[in-house]
């Protein structure tokens, strides 16, 4: 199977949405030091926990789906920072050194 | 994210237009900018400029701070002339993540083998261009030698609005070129856009170099800002 690129992964959003699931989609937003993920790297979960492409390296990617749910729930985008100087970041394991923001919003109709 | 965005910008990619989705993450407020609603928009300068550089990010602005996702349609490159140049061509833009089309009629030159990156069209270009669909995304390069294919090539490139056009040959070959184009009907203005001798000034002399001074000026005229105003 093929790496999924950034329109496998908005289209299965699509039609996630379409299927009546919850969806959430995360984007990188901003990026400090190295990052392995570019500005603009979708990662897209439904209500279910199944989940497309990347914002990490692998690293945050468990965290971003947990605040995902939140996001579903609510409705309530959020902006969500990821970095060594964070906590969290640590037990995540953004080991590379580097920061990212993630944006994390539903799919509305 | 508004679902008819999603929607749209599934259905913008697949037609190979551009779109930007502007967000005020502070606000949760977006909106979808299509291709056709760029220069209207307030932030029509940022928004130009990620475009061509292919690059969702942050733009500070006087209105407000926004996250603008790009989503530009892919560049394509398609050759006219399945070639010794266009083999070290084919490799070198695939390394650069561009899909590139190989438009030949002679079949022995249009082979798989010759060709393991590219898409394959063993046809005239009068024929395949009008199916391949040559888009403002799209780079031409007619590199034959032979004017009984490569003009059918460079008069549909110049029908459209793709960012470049090149063509091979000398400066005396390329003067022929452009005696026989110009008594078919064409302007001046649609002549100057055929870059001949083809590729940047690099003393190129292998067919491979000659890719790469290809590659390159391909590489210039889809990042650098354009030298005449938009429009002209």
């Amino acid at each position: 199977m093929a790496l999924a690129s950034d329109s496998d992964i908005l289209e299965q959003a699509e039609a996630w949405h379409r299927a009546g699931l919850g969806v959430a989609i995360a984007t990188v937003v901003e990026t400090w030091g190295s990052a392995p993920r570019p500005v603009g790297s979708h990662l897209v979960i439904d209500e279910q926990g199944h989940f497309l492409g990347s914002v990490s390296g692998g690293c945050v990617e468990g965290a971003v789906v947990s605040e995902a749910m939140d996001v579903i729930g609510s409705g309530t985008p959020r902006l969500v920072e990821f970095g060594v100087a964070d906590e969290t970041a640590w037990q995540v394991g953004l080991s590379c050194g580097g920061k990212i923001a993630v944006y994390v919003e539903k799919v509305v109709s | 994210m508004k679902a008819a965005f999603l929607q749209a910008m599934n259905a913008e990619r697949a037609a190979r237009r551009a779109c930007v989705l502007v967000t005020d993450l502070a606000q949760g407020v977006q909106r979808l900018v299509l291709s056709d609603g760029i220069a209207a928009d307030p932030l029509h300068q940022e928004l130009e400029t990620a475009l061509r550089m292919g690059k969702s990010g942050m733009v500070d602005h006087e209105t407000g701070r926004y996250f603008i996702t790009v989503q530009a349609p892919p560049l394509r490159i398609v050759v006219v002339g399945a070639v010794h140049v266009s083999q070290a061509l084919a490799s070198m833009a695939h390394l650069l993540g561009h899909r590139v089309i190989v438009v030949d009629p002679r079949t022995a030159f249009a082979s798989k083998e010759r060709f393991p990156d590219a898409d394959l069209l063993a046809q005239w270009p009068d024929e395949a261009l009008p199916v391949v669909g040559i888009d403002r995304y799209t780079a031409f390069v007619a590199l034959t030698h032979d004017p009984k294919i490569d003009d059918p090539g460079l008069v549909a490139a110049m029908k459209s609005d793709c960012f470049y056009i090149g063509a091979l040959g000398s400066r005396k070959t390329h003067a022929k070129r452009l005696e026989r184009l110009g008594s078919a009907g064409f302007a001046a203005e649609h002549l100057a856009r055929i870059h001949a001798p083809i590729g940047l000034d690099i003393g190129a002399v292998s067919p491979a170099e000659i890719a790469l001074s290809i590659m390159a000026e391909i590489t210039a005229a889809q990042r650098k800002k354009p030298e005449r105003p938009a429009g002209s």
